[in-house]
């Protein structure tokens, strides 16, 4: 265990906690505005992936099936919370329970459309390759996530932090009650952020079906990790996904080279315990 | 209905299925086996669900506890095999009891939706142990059981199995039954509708959702041993979320608060799982839709339909003012 092995599994640990960014900043987001934990949201990020490849397969073009995948799943988050969730009022646990249901739906679709497989999206070329820097050599897809982890990340804060559609929604986090008393649309905020957070899911599938693979099940097994990085982070906050998305990426990594029995242990318990220190998560506010 | 006519009608239905089962072949049999197994768990969740409010997530983490405990004494120690089996079961249980006395000084003090997220991450980490502590749990290959107990009654004989199983549903039936009915699940229902009342009354709401959560771990415990020995494979899919989302699921199908329910939910998913699956490929729409209807429509689940169709009757025939009077009171609430 030299520096190359601390420097390489820090570096695959914070690209993959960029990968849980994208798939945990949009739960935590639904949950700050509709204080509902959406337990389809696996599904969005098993179906951005599948979208992705029947893109490429129709297309050929990587870089087309990236805001294609995207944009088609949020439609399909939105649809969902305007039909569905939406008439249940302001009922979180119908509202929970309800979203399992729709989780064994689009589990039961994607099998039916895209076959019990499993796929794998190749990136282009270009992001194919490693760079040696200092003789450690990082592969550029992984920088890619990061990057696109980042951009996106900034992206939401400025809009939440600069414009008044963002401050909207921070009221609506910090209470929605009195966000309605000052006219606030909350209602269409929550259609915003579902679809937004939808859409993030389903980025990150494209993304993580380039390491991950896509296959059925997938939406299930990213779910807990969405759920350990919003309980860390805090739900409802933006840069507490962010911070919980590295912790729950470094501690899976440095959990399955460390301690290879006890690794996903290592990952949940904490997750209880900062739960029952602190409910609302190192950064969520009450 | 009365209360006394409800249990009469459920007891002649179950005493109707357990004619009825073990001469309907040995396939239906081996269903009926499952689903009663995966009943006792969602009878566990509606302790939980129905009569104290609180939707657990991780309830899998004790029906693998239980069956996690049957197949290792089972494989490495020839233990519960013959008249031992009893003290498999009370091993479970005491085992699933203090695996929820643990879990629940970390899960109970959370309310509503941090209390799904909470149990939620303690069934992971029974499920990471699960799926890597090899050497005790044998990883993702899990742990077969192939023999099954014999003390007198030989319980590899399908049929004997499926009444040693039923009879074990129809206890942990009465047994919730009678705690449901005490003062203690009428303050567990009074949590459940308003728990700061209860706390202005004087009651330890606290204590008594934590007895409540241990309970539903000893209940869960023991559907993992039976489900050891009905499936013969133990492996971490006993300990995975899908399981508990599934037993939530039933409960909530079924109708949460009625503990039957659970029976009925896992009937239908495993009717719908096992049976519609051979038949058609979209089984799994039935059950989603099924299942989104009900949530939709019948928030009393499917139990609560009778009542439904009464309300909808009366208004029909322009009584309003007993339609009203009829709405079912939404039990779930956070």
């Amino acid at each position: 265990m030299n520096a190359q092995f601390w420097v390489i599994q820090a570096f695959n640990g914070v690209s993959y906690g960029a990968l849980l960014f994208l798939l945990g900043a949009g739960l935590s987001l639904i949950f700050g505005v509709m204080r509902i934990v959406n337990l389809s949201h696996g599904a969005y990020f098993l179906w951005g992936g599948y979208i992705a490849l029947s893109v490429i397969w129709a297309t050929g073009s990587w870089a087309l099936s990236l805001p294609l995948a995207a944009l088609a799943v949020a439609v399909l988050g939105l649809l969902m919370e305007r039909i569905f969730l939406r008439p249940l009022g302001f009922d979180p646990l119908r509202q929970v329970l309800l979203t399992v249901g729709f989780a064994y739906l689009f589990q039961q679709a994607a099998l039916d459309i895209w076959g019990g497989n499993n796929f794998e999206i190749d990136p282009p070329d270009a992001l194919e390759h490693s760079v040696a820097i200092g003789g450690i050599y990082f592969p550029l897809y992984r920088a890619f996530m990061i990057a696109t982890a980042l951009v996106i990340g900034i992206a939401i804060w400025l809009a939440m932090e600069r414009t008044r559609i963002g401050a909207a929604v921070r009221a609506t986090v910090d209470d929605a009650q009195m966000a309605r008393g000052v006219g606030i649309d909350t209602n269409r905020i929550s259609m915003l952020i579902f679809a937004l957070g939808a859409f993030l899911a389903a980025l990150g599938g494209v993304i993580g079906g380039g390491f991950l693979g896509i296959y059925p099940g997938l939406d299930f097994e990213v779910l807990p990790l969405a759920f350990a990085v919003v309980i860390i982070g805090g739900m409802g906050s933006l840069g507490g996904a962010a911070i919980g998305a590295m912790l729950v990426g470094l501690a899976d990594n440095f959990g399955k080279a460390l301690f290879p029995e006890l690794s996903y242990f290592t990952l949940y318990a904490p997750m209880v315990l900062i739960l029952a220190i602190r409910p609302t998560g190192l950064f969520g506010r009450e | 209905m009365s209360q006394r006519t409800k249990v009469i009608a459920v007891a002649a239905v179950l005493l109707a299925f357990a004619y009825v089962i073990p001469h309907s072949g040995s396939y239906v049999m081996l269903l009926a086996t499952r689903a009663l197994v995966f009943a006792i768990l969602a009878m566990s969740v509606d302790i939980l669900l129905g009569f104290a409010g609180m939707a657990s997530l991780g309830q899998a983490a004790y029906f693998s506890i239980g069956a996690y405990l049957t197949a290792i004494l089972a494989t490495k120690y020839q233990f519960g095999l013959g008249w031992d089996f009893w003290l498999v079961v009370a091993l479970a249980m005491v085992l699933g009891a203090a695996t929820a006395a643990f879990f629940g000084l970390f899960a109970v003090r959370a309310t509503g939706v941090y209390f799904l997220m909470i149990t939620l991450a303690l069934g992971q980490c029974v499920w990471g142990l699960a799926y890597r502590w090899n050497s005790l749990t044998n990883g993702d290959n899990g742990i077969n059981v192939t023999t099954r107990p014999n003390f007198g009654f030989d319980l590899s004989n399908e049929r004997t199995f499926f009444f040693l199983v039923f009879a074990f549903f129809a206890a942990t039936l009465l047994a919730l039954y009678v705690l449901v009915r005490s003062p203690f699940g009428r303050s567990l229902e009074g949590i459940r509708e308003r728990e700061l009342r209860m706390k202005i009354l004087g009651y330890n709401t606290w204590l008594h959702k934590y007895i409540a959560f241990i309970i539903a771990g000893a209940v869960g415990g023991l559907s993992g041993v039976l489900w050891a020995f009905t499936n013969g494979l133990v492996s971490p899919d006993t300990a995975v979320l899908t399981t508990s989302v599934d037993a939530l699921l039933m409960a909530v199908l079924g109708g949460a608060g009625t503990l039957v329910g659970g029976a009925v939910g896992s009937a239908i998913v495993f009717g719908l799982r096992e049976y519609l699956s051979t038949l058609v490929p979209w089984w799994q729409y039935v059950l989603g839709g099924v299942y989104v209807l009900t949530i939709l429509y019948l928030p009393m689940g499917l139990m609560g339909l009778p009542a439904r169709i009464r309300q909808a009757r009366a208004s029909s025939d322009g009584m309003e003012g007993t339609a009203n009077k009829l709405a079912p009171t939404p039990s779930l609430r956070i």
